[in-house]
């Protein structure tokens, strides 16, 4: 008999490969169904006033239209803000779509044209005449400051007396950074395909981070308990956008309800830029540190657009009293509410920027101090998060910054800027750490044997190209003890075992552990269900003495004491086990969080002043990888979108309209492959047996954080130029 | 030319009949005189596995390959490919052998979503058949229009280039065949 080995830890292929590869996976918006209508969704032109007419005849008139739905004539929505209240929902009052003449933001959604097919509904819904009263907007941050007001957030108050340590600061470094709205873009546009069953429920494809979180929504706003179920396989990529149930979703219902048919609603590229994206920013930091760079005070503060409907909230300025060791820290944060959509959680909501500003501040520092960048943070570690005021759990940031730094060469590298050019390159090093929130959430997960002695798991989650699907399955075979191939997870179905939202890099450890405590269960159920016969040879065995393989259960020191799965199903019926994790208490002590330090050499063209990241190394703490495969792809994914930040990534808003400008993929710029150079990630090794059951901590945020910070300061290092505002284009660098 | 008939009888709008080949299976379709290339595959005839990401040209994700080369199939009107030959990536397997691209692509984890992944897809095996590209450096550049929002480039990458030897000689084979 061969030993077996743990499927946990392996670079694994992804279980859904073969389906992705060959154009087999099914997004929401592709599921064919008899009689589908399309809807096409006409957005307002201005960004605030009322509807005062709107003119649909002509767009009824047009064969092939079904309906024209707008605020005078869709069905019946509930007009108390709790219904809409959705799991992610920021504090006031949920736009509602349709519900009435107000306009509340440019663009809008103020009708839906429903034909026969899509050509039809878009063209029948530029027949569509709208009549406003307009009332004047402000939409820019920057001129609304004096709108500002403290952020309903729940900030640790001040310690220590932070003015007076700046005012004896040996070093001292007043600085602030702005950061633009930036919008999510899966490549994925978001889109609902509404099933209309004959007995009047629904049965949804959606584009959503949270099957149940979308199904409650729709069951409440359209008082639909019971009736509505919320499918979704795949999902094209989303990085917060499908959290909240965007709007396409409630009005292919609204359609649906309407014309008792089956309807698909998908944004256009152009309505991707809506809804939610992350908001514009102002971070104000002043740090004081001694002469050896000992910190001594930091003030942060961060100053954020929101809706005037929401007060969208996010982790901006924390990072700044729990990062590193320092005695005196003030954290302020401020809103100012405009005329726009709410902003909405995006890859590491709050993190990427404020550790952004934090993270160059800390660059700023070290040249205020004339300290090695890398040294200035080693002596500034902590391993306590004292805004929490309890000791991390696990935090091997300083392995982090040891094997990153001799990854990358780092002590090569020569402090003062511009010197390390390349004949017309200049070359810059630079570096930042990242940190993100190791956080668990409840969740429950089904585990059964089928009728052919395979491992059937399930949970209501979703798999947004993070590799769900894969490393459940692993989790799975693992503490069932089933090789891979006999273990299937299945996911994205309002109907499975409760599940949280897909978000936070927190579906491994909260989703994982519940997949595990199942399959450790059913492992026992199987167990005492064959020591229920008469004379048993596995009676008095424990499940540590016990084994499966090819279908059969057997004992390791006797394999030939075996019995068929199948056959123990067969006869009790089937074999199944729900099981649910809530966070453990034994959590309560302790702060948790992952940790990086990314480090990015940039070549920028002395003549053009163009920059190219040409390589980064990323070495990540986040305890026990799973799936190093999917993993490393994830951080790789996340230095990308950092790069982004740092150079490309911009929604522009024409302030006179109130309206984004640059809503195509043409405009609105994004890495392609010629922008991105070597990156390599490293994960350090990382116990961590508080965090939850199986030590593992999550990478869906981590490899974002601190990559802007990093570019910035390369290209300081490159060029001697501070640029404080992101993104750094080559006008900036001029 | 033919008609069709909306729900209420009325003979409006006309289609045109197109004979056209979709992975090796010659098909007579009646297309509306407005109808991309792409919305033929995905609403007309249930291919999806071609994506829409923009409908512009500017992603990429709807590359086919159209007579052997790669185009943006959103950018295109189907009436206009009477006569012509499509792969998209349904097509790119033979049976249960996926393409070495294919087969590259899930080795080398070369995506996550998996949304941009056809387009990539096809994208590749044209640029290997276009034969201008071989350092990494034009590879990156030659795969430029086909974005990855989940930024999966350095996986796309190795997976490209472990894969363009064996689909250049697939390729070869393929030309024998046809000839
Ligand atoms: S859908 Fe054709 S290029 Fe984007
Ligand atoms: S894999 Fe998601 S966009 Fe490329």
């Amino acid at each position: 008999m061969t030993v077996k080995t743990s499927p946990v830890g392996k670079p694994l292929d992804r279980v859904d490969g073969p389906m992705k590869v060959q154009g087999q996976a099914k997004y929401a918006g592709e599921f064919p169904l008899p009689g589908l209508l399309y809807g096409h969704i006409v957005n307002s032109t201005i960004a605030r006033g009322r509807i005062l007419h709107i003119d649909t005849r002509a767009a009824e008139a047009v064969p092939g239209i079904e309906a024209v739905l707008t605020h005078e004539n869709r069905p019946p929505i509930a007009s108390y803000d709790k219904p809409y209240e959705d799991d992610d929902a920021a504090d006031g009052s949920p736009f509602r779509p349709l519900f009435n003449d107000r306009i509340l933001y440019n663009s809008q959604p103020i009708a839906l044209v429903v034909g026969e097919s899509l050509e039809l509904a878009r063209y029948a819904a530029s027949l569509i005449k709208v009549e406003y009263q307009t009332e004047e907007h402000a939409t820019d941050l920057l001129t609304n400051l004096d709108q500002m007001s403290t952020a309903p957030a729940d900030l640790p108050g001040p310690r220590g007396d932070a003015k007076q340590a700046l005012n004896n600061a040996a070093v001292k470094v007043e600085v602030q950074y702005t950061t633009p709205v930036e919008h999510h873009n899966p490549m994925e546009p978001h889109a609902s395909t509404v099933h209309y069953l004959p007995d009047g429920t629904l049965e949804v494809y959606d584009k959503t981070q949270g099957v149940q979180n979308c199904m409650r929504y729709l069951e409440d706003v359209f008082d639909m308990e019971g009736q509505i179920r919320i499918l979704t396989p795949f999902v094209g990529g989303a990085f917060g956008s499908g959290l909240r149930p965007q709007h396409q979703l409630p009005l292919a219902v609204m359609a649906a309800l309407k014309l008792k048919r089956s309807v698909r609603v998908s944004f256009a590229r152009q309505q991707m830029f809506t809804f939610g994206y992350r908001p514009r920013s102002i971070q104000r930091l002043t740090m004081g540190a001694s002469s050896d760079g000992q910190l001594q005070a930091i003030y942060h503060q961060a100053i954020a657009q929101t809706s005037r409907f929401e007060d969208y909230t996010e982790q901006q300025v924390e990072w700044s009293g729990m990062l590193y060791k320092c005695p005196n820290v003030t954290l302020d944060y401020q809103l100012v509410p405009l005329d726009v959509y709410t902003p909405l959680d995006m890859r590491a909501p709050g993190g990427t920027i404020g550790v952004y500003a934090l993270e160059c501040a800390m660059d700023e520092l070290a040249y205020a101090a004339n300290i090695d960048p890398v040294e200035l943070r080693q002596k500034n570690f902590t391993d306590f998060n004292a805004n929490e005021g309890k000791p991390y759990s696990s935090k091997a940031l300083l392995e982090c910054y040891e094997q990153g730094a001799e990854r990358f060469g780092w002590s090569k590298r020569t402090m003062a800027p511009r010197s390390m050019q390349d004949g017309h390159q200049l070359i810059g090093w630079g570096m930042a750490t990242g940190m993100w929130e190791a956080m668990q959430m409840p969740a429950s997960a089904k585990a059964c044997i089928d009728a052919t002695g395979k491992l059937i798991v399930s949970s209501a989650t979703t798999d947004i190209g993070t590799g769900t699907y894969t490393v459940m399955t692993q989790i799975a075979a693992e503490a069932m003890g089933f090789p891979m191939d006999q273990v299937e997870f299945k996911l994205g179905d309002s109907n499975m075992a409760k599940a949280p939202l897909q978000g936070g890099s927190f579906t491994v450890s909260s989703v994982g552990s519940a997949v595990q405590k199942a399959c450790q269960e059913l492992r026992m159920k199987l167990l005492d269900t064959v020591q229920q016969t008469p004379a048993s040879p596995f009676s008095g065995k424990t499940p540590d003495e016990i084994d499966f393989a090819d279908g059969w259960l057997f004992i390791k020191d006797a394999p030939e004491q075996r019995v068929k799965l199948t056959d123990i199903a067969a006869e009790t019926g089937a074999l199944e086990v729900e099981a649910s994790v809530e966070p453990g208490e034994v959590r309560d002590g302790y702060a948790t969080g992952t940790h990086s330090a990314v480090f990015v050499e940039v070549k920028v063209d002395e003549d053009t002043g163009m920059v190219k990241v040409s390589r980064v190394v990323s070495a990540v703490a986040a305890g026990r990888v799973v799936n190093p495969k999917t993993a490393s792809n994830q951080i790789m994914g996340g230095v990308v979108w950092g790069v982004s930040q740092a150079l490309h990534e911009e929604t522009q808003m024409d302030h006179n309209l109130g309206r984004f400008m640059n809503h195509s993929l043409a405009e609105y710029h994004i890495p392609v492959q010629a922008d991105i150079g070597d990156i390599d990630v490293i994960f350090v090794e990382e116990h961590d047996e508080i965090v939850n059951a199986l030590g593992s901590k999550g990478v869906g945020e981590i490899g974002i954080v601190g990559v802007a910070a990093a570019v910035s300061n390369a290209i300081f290092h490159a060029t001697g130029k501070r640029v404080r505002d992101l993104p750094v284009t080559l006008d900036k660098l001029m | 030319m033919s008609s069709t008939k909306d729900h209420s009888g009325v003979t409006t709008v006309a289609t045109y009949p197109i004979a056209i080949e979709i992975n090796g299976k010659p098909q007579q379709l009646d297309v509306h005189p407005w109808t991309t290339l792409l919305d033929l595959l995905r609403e007309q005839i249930g291919l999806t596995g071609t994506k829409k990401g923009c409908d512009h040209g500017q992603c990429g994700a709807c590359t086919v390959l159209l007579n052997g080369k790669r185009i943006n199939s959103c950018l295109t009107i189907a009436v206009m490919h009477d006569g012509a030959s499509l792969t998209t990536v349904e097509g790119l397997a033979s049976g249960d052998d996926l393409h070495p691209m294919q087969a590259a692509f899930v080795k080398h984890d070369a995506f996550q979503c998996g949304y941009c992944t056809p387009g990539q897809l096809c994208s590749a095996v044209g640029m290997t058949a276009e034969g201008r590209a071989e350092t990494s450096d034009e590879l990156r550049e030659h795969m430029s229009g086909n974005l990855c929002r989940c930024g999966a480039y350095p996986n796309i990458l190795s997976a490209i280039e472990e894969a363009m030897p064996a689909t250049r000689e697939q390729l070869e084979r393929d030309k024998g065949v046809s000839r």
